[in-house]
Parts: C-alpha cells; sequence; structure tokens
C-alpha cells in the first residue's frame, strides 16, 4: 500500500484528471462507510442486535476486531468479515467510528430496573465504565445506549463461557445476581 | 446500441418505436424534451434510481460534499425491498410494511432534491437526463437502475404472463401475486420454482424461497410438493446450506432438479417447458426469467457487447460505454478477479458509498481512492433460523477482488442468532436509506 501511494505523490498532477488510471488506497471513510449497511450510518445502529460503533473506544474496536479474526471472541459474520482487514484497516475503522458523535437510542426501558442498576453502576463498574457507560476507557466499550437485546446476548456469551470475560469484570459479576445484572443492562440502555 | 442524435431524438419524443420488454401491464413511457430544474451555477449529480444503491449514492454525496446539488430521480413514491420479501411470499410475515420506506426524511434530511418520474433516456454526451416529467442537466450521473427480464428468451412469454406466472423478483404487487395464489392452492397442488442461469439478482434468493415456500406447504399444505427447477446445472450460492436444509427440514415434499432451464410457457395448460422436451405443470408458477440491467441501460447504449450487463471500470465504476455516468447495483459487470461482487443490496450499499467518494473526490479535482466494500447476506432457511455468507472485497491489479469470503458453519448451531442479526440488518440497512 505504502509504495502505491509513493507512485501516486510522483505522479499526482498528471493524474489529478484521471478517474481511472490509478487511485489512492482505500481512505478511513472507503473502509468504514460500509460496515454501515448493518451497524447504521457513521455507527449509528436501528437494529436491536446490532451494536452502536458510533463514539465507541478506539482501542475496543481494533481490540475486537483482532479478537473476531482470530477467533477469541465468538461471532457469526464478524470473525469471516474480520479476516478481510488488515491490522492497518482494523486502525482506519477503529478511528473512524471513535471520533464520530454519541447515538443516543429511545428504548422501552423498566424503569425501576433502570433506577436498581443506576446504583449497581455506581457501586461495582464505575471505575472501568465511566461517565455512565457512556465514555469508552481503554479496551472497555461505551455501554450507554446500546440496546438492550444486544447487550442482553452479548451478557449470555459471557455467561456461558464462549465469550472470556475480562478479570476485573468477572471478580464483580460473580456477586451480582441474574436479576442485579439485568438490572444493569436495563441502566446502560436507558442512558441517553 | 451507440446513442447517436437520431435514436436520442426518438427516444425523447417517440418512444413507442422502441420495443420494450419487462413492464407487463403498462405501455413505454415517453420522456418530454421541457427543461426542468434548471442547473444555474451550481454543481449538480443526478442520481437515477432510489433503490439500495440509489438512495445511498444521493445520500453520501450530500454527507461528503454540500455544496453539491444533488437530485434523486426515482418513479415510485416508496421502494419496497426485495430482501426478506420471501417471508411475505411464504405467509410467515403479513405485510410488506417493515421493508416498504419512502423518500421524505432522507431528502429532508440531507437536502437531495427528489425528482418522482421515470428516465427514459439517459444521453451522457450532451449530459442530460430525459425523464418523463421533463430533461435535466447533469456533471456527473450515478444510474443505480436495478434489472429488467430477458423475457424474449422465452417462447410464448407475453404482456401478461407475468400475472399468471408472477416472477415476485421485484418486490411489491409481484409478491402479493404469488403469496394468493400460493393461499388459494388446494392442498395436494404443485408449486413451480424456474430460475435463471446465473447471473441474476440475488444469487441465494431462489434457494431462500424454495425453502420458505417448503416450509409454509408443509406447515399449511402438506400433501402438497415444491420443485425447484434450476436452469444452472448446480446449486449457485451457498450451496452446502441449501443442501443441508433441504434434506434436514424438506425431503417429503420438496424436490432440486439441476440443469433444467425454462424456454417455453404454457400458460393456459399450467405448465413450463424445458428446452421443448421435458414439461413441467404446476398450480402455482414462479417463474424467474433470466434478466439484464435494466431496459434504460439498454436504450441508452450502456450495455456491454452481451446486450445484457453495463461494463464498468473497476477502479471509479463508471461505464466504459460513456465518460461522466457511473454505474453501481445489480446492472454492473465489474471487472472481477475470482467470484465477483453478487448482486446484492449489500453491494449495491458498499459501492453507492465508493461512488460517492469518488464522485465528490473528481469534483474536487483529488485523488480518487480504491474500492473496498462488503456483502453480507442473511438467507432464511424456515422462520426462526438463517444462514449467511460474509464477504471482503477491494481493488486488486485493476479488478475487484475477495479479500475474505465464507458461510454460516453448516451444523446450524448459529442460525437463530443469524435469524436476529438478519432482522437487525434490514432495519439498519433501510434506515440508512430512507434517513
Amino acid at each position: 500500500m505504502k509504495k502505491r501511494w509513493s507512485g501516486w505523490t510522483l505522479a499526482a498532477g498528471a493524474l489529478a484528471l484521471s478517474a481511472t488510471a490509478f487511485a489512492a488506497p482505500p481512505s478511513p471513510e472507503m473502509i468504514s462507510f460500509a460496515c454501515a449497511g448493518c451497524h447504521g450510518t457513521n455507527g449509528g445502529s436501528a437494529g436491536l442486535t446490532m451494536p452502536t460503533l458510533a463514539s465507541q473506544s478506539k482501542t475496543a474496536i481494533v481490540d475486537a476486531m483482532k479478537k473476531f479474526k482470530s477467533g477469541d471472541r465468538p461471532s457469526t459474520v464478524m470473525g469471516r468479515l474480520a479476516k478481510g482487514y488488515s491490522d492497518a484497516d482494523f486502525d482506519a475503522m477503529a478511528t473512524f467510528f471513535s471520533k464520530q458523535k454519541f447515538h443516543s437510542t429511545a428504548q422501552t426501558i423498566d424503569a425501576a430496573k433502570a433506577k436498581q442498576g443506576a446504583d449497581l453502576q455506581e457501586a461495582n463498574c464505575s471505575r472501568c465504565h465511566l461517565e455512565d457507560g457512556k465514555e469508552g476507557k481503554d479496551d472497555t466499550p461505551v455501554m450507554a445506549s446500546q440496546w438492550l437485546p444486544y447487550l442482553k446476548m452479548q451478557m449470555s456469551l459471557y455467561e456461558s463461557g464462549k465469550r472470556k470475560m475480562p478479570e476485573k469484570m468477572a471478580e464483580k459479576v460473580k456477586n451480582l445476581s441474574p436479576q442485579e445484572i439485568d438490572a444493569l443492562l436495563h441502566f446502560y440502555a436507558s442512558v441517553k | 446500441m451507440t446513442l447517436d442524435r437520431r435514436n436520442f431524438i426518438k427516444l425523447m419524443g417517440g418512444a413507442s418505436t422502441l420495443a420494450l420488454a419487462g413492464c407487463a401491464t403498462e405501455g413505454p413511457a415517453v420522456g418530454s424534451s421541457t427543461a426542468i430544474m434548471p442547473k444555474g451555477g451550481a454543481r449538480r449529480v443526478v442520481v437515477v434510481g432510489g433503490g439500495y444503491g440509489g438512495t445511498i449514492a444521493a445520500k453520501y454525496l450530500r454527507m461528503l460534499d454540500q455544496s453539491i446539488e444533488v437530485v434523486l430521480i426515482e418513479k415510485n413514491r416508496q421502494f419496497v425491498s426485495c430482501p426478506f420479501s420471501n417471508f411475505y411470499i411464504a405467509g410467515i410475515t403479513q405485510d410488506l410494511n417493515a421493508q416498504t420506506i419512502g423518500y421524505d426524511k432522507l431528502a429532508a434530511n440531507h437536502g437531495i432534491k427528489m425528482l418522482y418520474a421515470e428516465v427514459t433516456a439517459i444521453d451522457p454526451a450532451a449530459k442530460k437526463v430525459v425523464t418523463t416529467e421533463g430533461t435535466l442537466d447533469f456533471d456527473r450521473c450515478i444510474v443505480s437502475p436495478g434489472i429488467d427480464f430477458r423475457t424474449e428468451e422465452i417462447e410464448g412469454y407475453n404482456s401478461r404472463t407475468a400475472e399468471a406466472f408472477p416472477h415476485a423478483w421485484k418486490a411489491g404487487a409481484q409478491s402479493t401475486l404469488l403469496r394468493n395464489q400460493m393461499q388459494s392452492m388446494a392442498d395436494g397442488g404443485t408449486v413451480v420454482i424456474s430460475m435463471p442461469l446465473t447471473p441474476y439478482r440475488c444469487p441465494p434468493g431462489p434457494y431462500e424461497r424454495a425453502c420458505l415456500i417448503a416450509h409454509y406447504l408443509k406447515k399449511h399444505k402438506p400433501k402438497s410438493k415444491l420443485i425447484l427447477l434450476d436452469a444452472n446445472p448446480d446449486v449457485v450460492s451457498k450451496k452446502p446450506l441449501f443442501t443441508k436444509a433441504w434434506s434436514t427440514y424438506y425431503k417429503d415434499n420438496f424436490q432440486y432438479v439441476g440443469g433444467k432451464k425454462v424456454t417455453q410457457v404454457n400458460v393456459s395448460g399450467k405448465s413450463v417447458s424445458v428446452e421443448g422436451i421435458e414439461d413441467f405443470k404446476g398450480d402455482v408458477i414462479n417463474l424467474i426469467p433470466p434478466q439484464r440491467a435494466a431496459n434504460i441501460m439498454v436504450q441508452s447504449g450502456l450495455v456491454g457487447d452481451d446486450k445484457k450487463w453495463c461494463p464498468v471500470d473497476a477502479v471509479s465504476f463508471e461505464s466504459t460505454k460513456h465518460k461522466g455516468v457511473h454505474i453501481i447495483g445489480d446492472a454492473t459487470a465489474l471487472p472481477s478477479d475470482g467470484p465477483p461482487m453478487p448482486k446484492s443490496g449489500y453491494s449495491a450499499n458498499s459501492q453507492a458509498k465508493f461512488c460517492a467518494i469518488n464522485v465528490v473526490n473528481l469534483m474536487n479535482s483529488k485523488p480518487t481512492v480504491e474500492f473496498s466494500g462488503i456483502n453480507v447476506c442473511y438467507s432464511a432457511i424456515d422462520d426462526h433460523q438463517s444462514v449467511s455468507i460474509a464477504q471482503v472485497f477491494a481493488l486488486a491489479n485493476g479488478k475487484i477482488k475477495s479479500s475474505a469470503t465464507a458461510i454460516s458453519p453448516a451444523d446450524f448451531s448459529l442460525a437463530k442468532d443469524e435469524h436476529a442479526y438478519g432482522e437487525s440488518w434490514l432495519k439498519n440497512i433501510l434506515t440508512e436509506m430512507s434517513t
């Protein structure tokens, strides 16, 4: 790819008007726009089982894509798609989506559960899931406003052991009841 | 044909002199030479076709450069998605509402000018598009016209055949027709699906349809049977998955027969004929004819030597027949290294974004970028399980090549999850197109 770029730069004057002769490697937009067919424009998802990527932590996206590619994180299509991209591509798409503005969703939420979840978040999760889960930190993803069905699918992957829970998370989760986990997910889904 | 001046005038004023196929019940549209929507000083891109490709091209052009005026021309006020229409045909969903979108929000959100009209000619040399409402100028044109049918290759096929033997390969009234025919069929009847040689729109579509119709018959008309006549010698898409689904769930009421190209219809006899030597009778016949790029592309001289598909440059998706016209979606013949991008909604979505980026680059004298795109395509095997293909494509040595292609595991261990993801895919891609 680098080689093509330098070729392009040398010949840029001659090529400026030609659509067909040469082209630069895919831009971050070119790579990332394609993801929106499933994840929504600029990564803001309208599909209940599909995560929002807009404003997601860059490291969390790169980490997820690498784990999809290696098979460390279970998936349906993501593992297959990740194999078509390089680490540089992961970096480009993660940078793009991390820069998009926060995507707020309107969901039907159980208010009592969300209230209980808010207290649980503060007491157990807030050291990593910053700002009520609105801010990603390193490989900790943004949780706020993700669709409840998506959050539940991921939690059940954690519980089954198919998706490996980070140690710090496992320490907290082992002390929470299924009802409390459910309340936490309602809380994250409710944050706008 | 090359669109010379005389032909262009004929298309504008006297379209009846041209033979038009595909539109079963309508006469050929007549274009108007009256100039409409004067361009003024602004740079303008005209996008033809409001489907999976055209809506996205128009939207992303405006997202990328608000100084470019974008006119989206579409004949219909609503778009009905072909993906997911098999659920409706097979009685799993009860209407087409979840897959029908309008254009009002898209136009308002992005400042796209909608023109509801039928395009009757594209004149790349004069940079004009002729429509039933009038003629307008463009600086560049992106065409996402979809397909029409090569019905002339089927003996006995006339303007009424699609009412008797619906294709249901453009969603809407045709989907309803096929659904109603199946629902009114007596138990014990035979349904026949006839599908064409590749390439055609949506490679897995006929096989998904076979699964869902077999599912319908198994549940509601258990004495009935389904036959799929495939013009191809063998299953051309997701073969291990469909053959597994058929042998697991539908072996008692479904039969797949490869290498059966229907060449003749007999509407009164309710039968189709293969090469004049073998007849298949059906109480319901779903005849999906062979396809080509939409008629407008043939008339405008944008199809290749095969007279079927539109050759484009893989670096810009610009027509190799006429500069300044970019073509995306089902109508294209892309230079490919290995299996080509399928003629799917997702492919059109990716191609539209690529085209929008590069049209904006070209209009701003910036370097174009190479293609990077995705195809993800879910196919249902019953009312709660789906399988998929996932592919990444990029430019390699002037051709589009897949860097990764894989299908779902054949044990259907992910089929329930993929069904849920398929529904979210529809929601997200239609939201992308309509907002």
